[in-house]
């Protein structure tokens, strides 16, 4: 099993035995994995009926619902972590989200694709015409990205939150590249947060 | 096993008890009428306990013995099925207070060798679970691999976790929920006032005359509404006439919903006996999950190693999804391993009786996984 490049990054940088909310966990490969090879305690969070049922089918636990109104119903720091895979720009407030994947979890993991990334800015400069590119395939009215970003938004984000970033990796071509010429070179970006010293009562927990 | 009697279809058990009872009271005997499928494994560990609505019985795989009618969960349960009884040990029993075979107000009451009729002790969801335990005892089951069960089945199941934490490692909830709502009280107190309004049931006193038929047909049609969707009703009947070209101007079943529902009353009362209607309707409405463990739903399950798996149906009014959302976020609360899904069927509250392949994809995966 072959898990996408910026799941992988998160499997390799979770902790064994870790408590994990996968939220938006589409059928659940991450999760089985995390289970299978670190023994995570993995829940699951899933707005597809199908994918819930396939997540089921592996064992998994996974709940029906809605990162934007659902996340509410999870108490303070149950999870070690909160994973957001490539959802955060569907999301209809992801500021709301963020704030709840920190309160839930001690830790979040945050992967988005990079609207920056330099074959999305020459769609735009040149073709005039908004991308459809390899990680951004669909056309303008039917795409579920309602929020576009870039990695210097989310950076610039994280500061003005007060948000500490422990951990970042930038994907291109399912390869990791570097952080200075992110912006313009990564197409996917993963982030490993915690939330300001107010709110990180979890980090000395264990 | 095949010569043991406590095994196979058309079983019953006379149990001594007593059962202490959530009202106060203490039923002995216990009769339990059930039936058994498949086989149990040597450690015990593959049996599956399904519980039933409120107007089903034990013959969940197994022709019903008064009707003739093939069992009511049969693409459900059976060989290769999602409960699958090749795999697994399937017990269903009839719940306390109903009328096919387990102890009921149509029982006989030993102190007065009649029928208990209204002398038969209110009863809860907790005390149907309790005489299920009763009954796995006897049949050599000390803990459950899964507990399953629709509307008030559901209830049982949440029931058995929250009773019997150490007895249940999973549980699936179906089209149900942790209390009754005002509406669902509502609902069935015109169910019971249809039954007591029918001089026929002589204060539950019936037994050796005619039965409130037409109390309880009403009964049966009020509530029949209720597990249908609006939508369905339409599609099925909108306004249709039954069997005529215009309306007649009387009060004849001029339409076919009125037909369908004099229908569904009348051949309910060929199998229902009305007192056990009054008996465990007020057991469902009596239920609230979170008022048995301090106001606090989550705390009905922190003792509960269960892992849990709930549906709804977005058509069902009568336990409408947020109620299973209700129970998984007090799960959530709780920190159970907890799935939840709502199912999309056009078909109200009875969608979880009538074939619905995402359900047994959810049920299979769900209970094959655990094994």
């Amino acid at each position: 099993m072959t898990l996408r490049p910026d799941l992988a990054v998160i499997a390799d940088h979770v902790a064994p035995g870790a408590r994990v909310l996968d939220v938006g966990c589409g059928d659940g490969l991450l999760m089985a994995a995390l289970r299978d090879t670190k023994g995570v305690d993995a829940r699951g969070l899933e707005l597809d009926a199908g994918n819930v049922a396939a997540a089921v089918g592996r064992g998994l636990s996974v709940i029906q619902g809605d990162a934007d109104t659902d996340l509410a119903d999870y108490p303070d720091q149950s999870f070690d972590y909160a994973i957001l895979s490539q959802t955060l720009q569907t999301c209809r407030a992801p500021d709301k989200v963020l704030r709840d994947l920190l309160r839930i979890g001690g830790r979040a993991f945050v992967s988005f694709p990079n609207f920056a990334h330099w074959r999305v800015r020459l769609s735009l400069l040149w073709g005039g015409r908004m991308p459809v590119t390899r990680l951004l395939p669909e056309r303008w009215y039917d795409t579920p990205n309602i929020h576009h970003l870039t990695i210097d938004d989310f950076r610039a984000h994280l500061a003005e939150q007060g948000i500490v970033t422990e951990g970042a990796w930038f994907l291109s071509r399912g390869r990791k590249t570097t952080s200075a010429a992110a912006n313009m070179l990564a197409e996917h970006a993963v982030f490993l947060l915690r939330g300001t010293a107010g709110d990180s009562g979890s980090l000395h927990r264990k | 096993m095949s010569d043991d009697q406590r095994y196979g279809l058309g079983r019953h058990i006379v149990l001594p008890g007593p059962l202490r009872l959530d009202g106060g009271g203490m039923l002995a005997p216990v009769e339990i009428a059930y039936e058994t499928y498949g086989t149990l494994a040597p450690d015990g560990g593959n049996a599956v306990l399904i519980c039933h609505a409120l107007t089903m019985d034990q013959f969940v795989a197994s022709p019903h013995p008064r009707t003739g009618k093939p069992g009511w969960w049969t693409a459900m349960v059976g060989p290769g099925r999602p409960i699958d009884t090749d795999r697994m040990f399937v017990v269903c029993a009839n719940v306390l207070g109903s009328c096919m075979g387990s102890s009921g107000p149509a029982t006989i009451d030993p102190a007065t060798a009649r029928e208990y009729a209204m002398a038969f002790p209110v009863i809860t969801i907790r005390d149907m679970v309790r005489a299920q335990a009763m009954l796995l005892d006897h049949l050599g089951v000390a803990r459950l691999a899964a507990v399953v069960g629709g509307s008030m089945g559901g209830m049982q199941a949440l029931s058995w976790a929250a009773t019997f934490p150490d007895r249940v490692a999973a549980a699936v909830v179906i089209a149900s929920a942790a209390r009754h709502s005002a509406q669902n009280i509502a609902f069935h107190e015109v169910g019971r006032q249809a039954v007591m309004a029918d001089p026929r049931w002589n204060n539950g006193d019936y037994y050796n005359g005619e039965v409130p038929a037409a109390g309880l047909a009403v009964a049966r049609m009020a509530a029949h509404i209720t597990y249908l969707s609006e939508a369905g009703l339409t599609e099925k009947f909108g306004r249709r006439l039954q069997a005529r070209d215009a309306k007649s101007f009387g009060f004849d079943a001029d339409f076919q919903v009125e037909s369908y529902l004099r229908h569904q009353g009348l051949s309910f009362v060929d199998r229902f006996d009305a007192n056990s209607y009054l008996y465990i309707t007020r057991a469902m409405d009596y239920f609230d999950l979170a008022e048995e463990h301090g106001g606090l739903l989550a705390n009905a399950f922190r003792a509960s190693r269960a892992r849990f798996c709930l549906v709804s149906f977005d058509t069902d009014w009568l336990y409408p999804t947020r109620e299973s959302r209700a129970i998984v976020h007090a799960l959530n609360a709780a920190g159970a391993p907890v799935s939840f899904m709502e199912l999309s069927s056009p078909y109200g509250h009875d969608a979880f009786l009538l074939d619905s392949p995402e359900l047994y994809r959810v049920v299979a995966g769900f209970l094959g996984a655990g094994a």
